[in-house]
């Protein structure tokens, strides 16, 4: 089965992935940082039981987490799985991953369980009903810590009542290489949104690639958040549109030039940080989403596909094995080779 | 070239500074440069600091004496222990009685950072269901006292009634 980021999704130029986090506690038992290994792990087995027990139980798989690799572990952080928080928890903690990893419960992660559900493109309806449906599903059997004035009650108060986090994956190289991402970084704020890097909080916006999600999760309604958190993106959206096209009005051959340079290095560089294919990555995206390359493949191109797979754990396990840096650099640039797509001449 | 610090040590750290829009540069020494970079740095902005930095702006609004500082200092969630210093200190609470424990401190700050204080959003299915019976029971618990004490007894005997009813209903009794 292919994974949600394997899949293409038509409106997805500039909003790569929709995502959806829903924060719930048990009502029995302390949150998680003040659990004993005993009691999380009994939690840990009492939820796994109660969802893999449930209608849709076939879709779903308990992962072992303390079998996993530190490898496997960051892989799945790489591609979103996961929080890096969870992975370092030192607490017993479980997972449970639907097959084309968009559906998952973190269980003892901040707090007791993270439902996350995510969607291809411009997607966040889609995202939060999935992730409403496995909500209801296990209210059925658990008793939630709510309140009816504050909501569900979350180990952070910034996530007390709805326990939301939405967020969109954009894509936007126009606005970055001309300085206008800074101005909308700025105004973003008095929306109760921000914007992070492509790996949350404190990484940089590789690739162009960046988070924005809301901040606020009190005193609005799930669907006021998202409505909220769209009709800003929206925004963003049309500007990055707009501002391509004029790049490509004003400078197309500097532009071709550029996209045609990156395409060149990915086809026959030995050597590539992650860093620096995220770039090139980036540059052949925008080219191709206007129409600048044009593959022999008839199926869309799946690049955001591509960036995830030579993530350095994910590369790693790509390789089946583990690599030293200066080794990886090289397999990355290998790996980029054999899977890019070959443009038309 | 000498440190323009201490004069004493020879310079090997050239910092540039932007004040006022003019740029500037100033030469250090190895010694002087990490006492200066201690000065410079900002502290690192986590929403933990955040929020204790709030904790503490509104903790001297709410109880604005030492005595009764040193009261909500000592403020112990029962149900897991976690004190108001661990709270301010983590940011996390251990519990979800923690919310009602440390409600009053806390009330504004969840405010400033929300905007409100009232959720609005999604009420659980199940559960859900016995909040509105249990919420409609203490309404009409509280009418029943105020009939009793005015001395309406007929009105009181209804209440009691739709109280009894509620309950048998939601399987309270």
């Amino acid at each position: 089965m292919l994974k949600w980021y394997e899949k293409n999704a038509n409106n997805n130029d500039v909003v790569i992935s929709s995502r959806v986090r829903l924060a719930r506690n048990l009502e029995t038992y302390h949150f998680p940082s003040k659990l004993t290994k005993e009691i999380a792990s009994r939690i840990v087995h009492e939820v796994e039981d109660i969802v893999l027990k449930a209608s849709s139980s076939h879709y779903f798989e308990r992962m072992d987490m303390e079998a996993l690799s530190p490898l496997d572990k960051v892989a799945m952080v790489e591609r979103h799985v996961v929080s890096p928080n969870f992975v370092q928890s030192s607490i017993p903690t479980g997972l449970i991953l639907s097959e084309d990893e968009s559906l998952s419960i973190m269980i003892n992660e901040e707090d007791h369980l993270r439902i996350q559900s995510i969607s291809n493109g411009f997607n966040l309806e889609e995202a939060l009903q999935n992730a409403n449906h496995i909500d209801d599903l296990l209210e059925e059997k658990i008793t939630y810590a709510y309140d009816e004035r504050m909501g569900y009650l979350t180990a952070c108060p910034t996530n007390v009542g709805t326990g939301l986090r939405a967020s969109y994956m954009i894509h936007v190289p126009a606005l970055e290489t001309t300085g206008k991402l800074q101005f909308i970084l700025e105004a973003i704020g008095k929306f109760g949104l921000t914007v992070r890097g492509i790996y949350g909080e404190g990484s940089q916006g590789r690739g162009s690639v960046f988070q924005i999600s809301n901040q606020v999760t009190l005193g609005h309604s799930e669907e006021e958040i998202i409505e909220n958190l769209t009709s800003v993106t929206n925004q963003i959206v049309e500007q990055e549109r707009s501002l391509r096209k004029k790049l490509l009005s004003e400078k197309r051959m500097q532009f071709e030039d550029a996209v045609y340079r990156s395409y060149g290095a990915l086809t026959y560089a030995r050597i590539l940080s992650s860093n620096e294919a995220m770039t090139l990555l980036s540059d052949m995206k925008l080219g191709y989403e206007l129409g600048i390359l044009n593959f022999e493949h008839t199926e869309p191109i799946n690049i955001y596909g591509l960036m995830t797979c030579i993530q350095p754990a994910n590369l790693q396990k790509e390789m089946k094995r583990e690599l030293k840096i200066e080794e990886r650099d090289m397999a990355r640039a290998t790996f980029i080779r054999q899977n890019l797509p070959k443009i038309k001449t | 070239m000498l440190c323009e610090r201490c004069q004493q040590e020879p310079a090997t750290v050239f910092l540039n500074q932007t004040i006022d829009g003019k740029k500037k540069e100033i030469h250090l020494c190895n010694k002087c440069a990490m006492e200066v970079k201690d000065l410079y740095q900002e502290k690192d902005i986590s929403i933990e600091n955040f929020l204790s930095s709030l904790l503490d702006m509104n903790h001297k609004k709410v109880a604005p004496h030492m005595e009764q500082q040193k009261k909500s200092h000592v403020l112990q969630c029962k149900q897991c222990g976690m004190t108001y210093n661990e709270f301010r200190q983590k940011g996390k609470f251990g519990c979800h009685r923690c919310y009602s424990t440390f409600g009053n401190l806390l009330s504004p700050v969840i405010k400033r950072v929300h905007g409100s204080n009232l959720h609005t959003g999604k009420i659980p299915n199940r559960t859900g269901e016995k909040l509105l019976t249990q919420k409609q029971i203490r309404d009409l618990e509280s009418k029943l006292k105020q009939a009793v004490k005015k001395e309406e007894y007929e009105a009181a005997a209804g209440y009691r009634d739709a109280i009894r009813a509620l309950k048998k209903e939601g399987g309270l009794c």
